[in-house]
């Protein structure tokens, strides 16, 4: 397993004349919970799309998991998973199906996807509503549900974009504690949040101004350095210097 | 191939779980075949006819067994004066007369050429012409009967003349047409929707990080709405057939394959919306409406393409149901071959590839 789980250097992705990436760069240690902040608009979305092989930066260098992402980007998809804000498993089919589905198409064998299921449904607590449809679950159990989907293949690496996006605080709580579970499993976590306390459980994080990063350390660390005492004041001391605002 | 496999199952799952996909799929083209079939033909069957026949021979017995014959036409009774159907008339007993003068065998024998009254009631056109048109027909009918191996051709001049229709049957011409129109709505909206809701649900994003293959979720979209609505070709064409007893003279293999082609044209359109779409309502709009309009103006089965506007008649040749009802009534109704058909069926296949290769490539440059 290589050291370093994600490497970008001075990678950039521009739009005609507007530069929603400007040369940002920076290493992601394997097994590490990388939290990547920034306001809406500060590039956090395009950067990510970038590392999961879904478009092709405009220049810069970047590694995922070990491969290249303008010449391997099938081989990244293999290797990574994903789960956006939006909730993303299928309302219409049960538990189980959903499960059989994503895992398919990752290519996981039958034996392995009934394992799974049932694993994943035991550590869920769900045994009962296994055969439910999905949009019949409460929205924090479906939050959960999707994440447990998104690394059902083992990925090296998963990419979460704002997971806890209008989930209550007592289901953000245990939904942290599915990410550090995977940590401690060896999957790397890069999670885009708005909520500060969450920052806070994260082992490393960037802030991303207008399409920089502008700041990258340790929770602990961003807090003595900007001299504040919380995580929100470190954001708004380096986010009230942004030119771009929303739309 | 296993996750092909997964991801078609998956497909089935999502159109047998919602209502409004079956209504659409299998509610809708029922529905419209019935509904053209029945209530918008022009078609009049048995409607009460009274025939006066002053000459009384052969050559009328012969004419009048025909009208008897036809089952357009039940013949109410023998009126022997003009004030008793006249009367009858009136009392809106009989919609249609039809008068033999007494000179009629003679003048038919020795002049060759002999007339007949037609008399219509009017006060519904369009019953009024279509019978009148139904008695013309049977006319002349007898009148080429009665010419073969005759050096002077016989003659009988119906009095109301009116444009001679030569498809007795209402309900045939629609049904190549309806055919179309369903197929075009049916295949356009389904996958335009099903894609698009893939879209505003963001399981979209989640398929194209996954190691499955952009082309492959397009193709895993695409055959089971293939697969459906060839069934529902097939259900279409049995109620055209049994119910609405319109032939099929054509080789139903051939008529097979070129729908499958029309049909796939129309899922690359649906295609096509799908990727400049983003709300399944929008989606569904632009399927519906947007196809609907053009489908039912352009294709000919309803307004005849020779009497519109030359800028018109020229839009009508990019509407690809135009040349599949075109098909349809050669291979369905006048039991034509490839032959006959492989100029349309060329320019209906140019258009089902440049609507694929344009949707792809569509579909690919949104993820850049």
């Amino acid at each position: 397993m290589e050291e370093k789980a994600i490497i970008c250097k001075d990678l950039t992705k521009q739009f005609g004349d507007f530069v929603a990436v400007n040369k940002i760069s920076f290493e992601v240690n394997t097994g590490e919970i990388f939290g990547f902040l920034g306001a809406n608009g500060a590039g956090k979305t395009t950067a990510m799309r970038m590392l999961c092989g879904l478009s092709f930066p405009s220049s810069g260098e970047a590694t995922v998991a070990g491969f290249n992402v303008y010449k391997q980007q099938e081989k990244i998809k293999r290797h990574i998973g994903y789960m956006s804000q939006k909730f993303s498993l299928y309302e219409n089919l049960s538990i189980l199906e959903n499960i059989e589905f994503f895992g398919g198409i990752y290519g996981l064998s039958d034996k392995q996807l009934k394992e799974k299921g049932e694993e994943l449904v035991n550590t869920l607590g769900l045994q009962k509503e296994a055969k439910k449809m999905v949009g019949e679950l409460p929205l924090g159990w479906k939050q959960k549900l999707a994440f447990s989907v998104a690394i059902i293949h083992k990925p090296k690496i998963v990419f979460l974009d704002e997971p806890t996006g209008g989930v209550d605080p007592i289901t953000r709580r245990q939904f942290w504690d599915l990410i550090y579970k995977a940590a401690d499993d060896g999957i790397t976590v890069f999670v885009t949040t708005h909520y500060m306390d969450e920052a806070e459980y994260c082992n490393r994080i960037s802030i991303m101004v207008d399409g920089r990063i502008d700041a990258l350390d340790s929770p602990t660390n961003l807090k003595k350095q900007f001299s504040a005492e919380t995580m929100n004041e470190v954001f708004y001391e380096l986010a009230r210097g942004a030119k771009r605002s929303d739309n | 191939m296993k996750q092909f496999l997964v991801f078609v199952r998956k497909e089935f799952y999502h159109v047998f779980r919602d209502k409004r996909t079956l209504l659409i799929l299998f509610g809708l083209p029922i529905m419209q075949i019935l509904l053209f079939g029945f209530a918008l033909t022009s078609e009049i069957k048995n409607a009460k006819i009274v025939v006066v026949d002053y000459s009384k021979d052969a050559s009328t017995q012969k004419i009048i067994t025909k009208i008897a014959a036809s089952s357009y036409f039940t013949i109410e009774r023998n009126i022997l004066s003009y004030d008793d159907m006249d009367k009858a008339f009136k009392q809106g007993k009989i919609k249609c007369a039809i008068i033999f003068p007494s000179s009629f065998n003679d003048d038919l024998k020795h002049t060759n050429n002999a007339s007949i009254q037609i008399i219509a009631d009017a006060s519904d056109p369009n019953t009024a012409r279509t019978l009148t048109n139904y008695l013309i027909a049977i006319i002349s009918n007898y009148q080429t009967e009665i010419n073969t191996n005759v050096q002077i051709p016989y003659q009988i001049q119906p009095e109301l003349r009116m444009l001679y229709n030569p498809e007795l049957n209402g309900s045939m011409n629609f049904i190549p047409g309806v055919i179309a129109l369903v197929l075009m709505i049916i295949c356009t909206t389904l996958t335009s929707v099903s894609i698009v809701k893939e879209k505003e649900l963001g399981t979209m994003e989640i398929l194209l990080v996954s190691p499955f293959k952009p082309l492959y979720v397009i193709l895993s979209k695409v055959i089971p709405f293939l697969a459906l609505s060839f069934i529902d070709l097939i259900v279409i064409l049995l109620l055209s057939n049994y119910v609405l007893g319109v032939p099929i003279r054509g080789n139903i293999f051939l008529l097979l394959m070129e729908s499958t082609l029309f049909i796939i044209t129309c899922l690359s359109l649906g295609l096509l919306i799908s990727t400049v779409t983003n709300s399944q309502q929008t989606a569904m709009l632009i399927s519906m409406m947007g196809m609907m309009l053009p489908t039912i103006l352009f294709t000919g089965f309803l307004f005849p393409l020779e009497n519109m506007p030359v800028p018109l008649q020229v839009i009508s040749h990019v509407v690809p149901s135009r040349w599949y009802y075109y098909i349809v009534k050669a291979v369905m109704l006048k039991g034509l071959g490839l032959q006959a058909v492989w100029k349309q069926t060329l320019i209906l296949l140019g258009m089902c590839v440049f609507l694929l290769t344009v949707s792809f490539r569509n579909f690919k440059i949104r993820l850049a």
